[in-house]
């Protein structure tokens, strides 16, 4: 028992720190930025979109769709201008998880 | 199967052993006592994602001499009558149900050795790591003639929203049609780039709607607008021809309050009904005590990675008190990222591991033009680890297009969810 515990929980950092080789807290700094916006953890209060829980190749979708144009927007075709494929990743990783 | 939150750890202490081998950070729990100084934008942002990031490990202890907080944005809707000072304020309760300790007094000093800061009451709290979040202080000797009891009663600055906001808007509505309303902006870098515009956009709204045949002059220090320029002179054109008059290079060189009349270098004396001057600004009056201040007699240089201060260890700055990194704006929006940074940063040097690597922060300030269209500007700030500052990436960022109607609705949304990830 205590060892299934264990390896849970060694699979779960696994997976956190998959998509980057890098660690959980960078992927949830990282994903903070949105909040102030988006609402803390994803969770808006209204009137902007909700983050939390959006699988993850559907964030990662709507981004680039913003970052490239296909996407209209008024403000987030200009931020998503400002991150890597990569870190787009290590948010999205972030929200999903988020219930 | 569950797992209780005791077993979680346990598992988790386990598996960092494990986890190091493939070089991910460990699991240790963070613990120890921050004390936060300033319940602004920054400081409680950074109160409550120390104890949320914590696991609720971090003790965190709010210092903050006002009994609520009262937004800085949105609030110039106050003074346009749009909105009440109730529909700006948020209370504290919801710090309290993160765990966070709220104190109502004023820091006045700060023993860097000892670790501790003293309240005004003569309480002192203990700190392993210290967040000093103070925003900004007036530069009296910026506007030779005005003192902070004059600024407190007749000429006013409301670049601190609370009481002088209401101050200010019932002299605008005291003020006779066919008055002069003044705003003195001081040189940058000051509080909220754009903020004086918006509210020359605002007061004009307010004129042309009540009191049409007054007028509102913007006395800039600077020699041009310095945010959003083509926007805020198409809204001045567009929507207030001929009641809104900017004058660039105006620096303030004498007052006189009964005469309410400001002189100036090169330039003509104004004469007006309702003055509002902006002094020059500085960090925070605890900054300045703590010995945080290192550039320009004015502000704190700061570790970007961390936010920890230059000049003193265990000691976080934040916000529109920091020596600005280059396009940098002092917005609440970009307080709370640097709130983030510092978070993030704590709770890792608290749990014995070193800081992540930084996070990419951004910015959106709107503001409104009329009550019902808004623009904004956007930007990214990534750390560049040459320079060691953060610098805007290029090709991100920008402006509205135009003014409009949608993103007045995106302006009010925005500040309902920053002020609930900040005290929510």
């Amino acid at each position: 028992m205590k060892y299934r515990k264990i390896a849970l929980a060694v699979s779960l950092l696994g997976l956190a720190g998959a998509a980057s080789a890098d660690n959980h807290a960078l992927s949830r700094n990282m994903a903070s930025a949105c909040a102030s916006c988006h609402g803390t953890n994803g969770h808006s209060i209204g009137g902007l979109y909700p983050l939390a829980g959006m699988p993850k190749d559907e964030m990662i979708r709507k981004v680039k769709d913003f970052r490239s144009g296909a996407t209209p927007a008024t403000v987030m075709h200009q931020l998503s201008k400002g991150y890597t494929d990569q870190q787009i990743e290590m948010i999205a990783n972030f929200y999903a998880a988020q219930k | 199967m569950t797992l209780n939150r005791r077993d979680f750890i346990k598992a988790a202490g386990a598996a960092a052993a494990a986890g190091a081998l493939y070089g991910c950070a460990g699991g240790a729990r963070a613990s120890g006592n921050v004390v936060v100084i300033g319940g602004g934008f920054g400081g409680a942002t950074a109160a409550k994602y120390i104890r949320m990031w914590s696991d609720g490990g971090i003790d965190v202890t709010l210092v903050e001499r006002n009994p609520s907080f009262v937004s800085c944005p949105i609030s110039n809707l106050v003074l346009a009558g749009e909105k009440t000072i109730a529909d700006v304020t948020t209370g504290y309760d919801g710090l309290k149900t993160h765990g966070v300790r709220v104190v109502q007094g004023d820091a006045v000093a700060v023993d860097p050795v000892k670790r501790t800061v003293r309240l005004a009451s003569g309480q002192e709290l203990s700190y392993d790591r210290l967040v000093v979040s103070p925003g900004i202080d007036f530069m009296w000797e910026s506007v030779p003639g005005l003192t902070p009891v004059l600024s407190d009663s007749r000429i006013l600055h409301s670049w601190k929203a609370g009481p002088q906001t209401v101050a200010l808007r019932k002299q605008l509505e005291d003020m006779k049609d066919g008055g002069v309303y003044a705003i003195a902006i001081p040189k940058a870098p000051y509080r909220c780039p754009p903020g004086p515009y918006e509210r020359a956009c605002m007061v004009a709204g307010y004129f042309k709607a009540k009191k049409p045949k007054s007028k509102v002059l913007i006395l800039d220090a600077n020699e041009d607008v310095v945010s959003k320029k083509g926007l805020f002179m198409k809204a001045w054109k567009d929507l207030y021809n001929g009641m809104v008059e900017y004058r660039p290079n105006h620096v303030i060189t004498g007052l006189d309050a009964n005469a309410m009349t400001l002189k100036f270098e090169f330039s003509d004396a104004v004469k007006a009904d309702v003055l509002n001057i902006i002094p020059g600004q500085m960090a925070g009056g605890i900054a300045k005590a703590a010995g945080l201040i290192t550039a320009n007699n004015r502000w704190c240089g700061v570790d970007w990675r961390t936010m920890e201060s230059v000049a003193h260890k265990n000691v976080h700055v934040l916000g529109d008190s920091t020596l600005s990194a280059p396009a940098m704006p002092k917005s609440g929006h970009m307080t709370t990222q640097h709130a983030k940074i510092a978070a993030g940063a704590i709770v890792a040097l608290m749990s014995g591991e070193q800081a992540p690597d930084p996070m990419v922060i951004a910015n959106t300030c709107y503001s409104f033009v009329a009550a019902n269209s808004v623009v904004h500007v956007a930007s990214v700030h990534a750390y560049d680890a040459k320079d060691k500052t953060f610098k805007t990436i290029p090709g991100s960022g920008g402006l509205s297009a135009a003014a409009n109607e949608l993103e007045a609705t995106y302006a009010m949304a925005w500040a309902r969810n920053i002020w609930a990830d900040a005290l929510g």
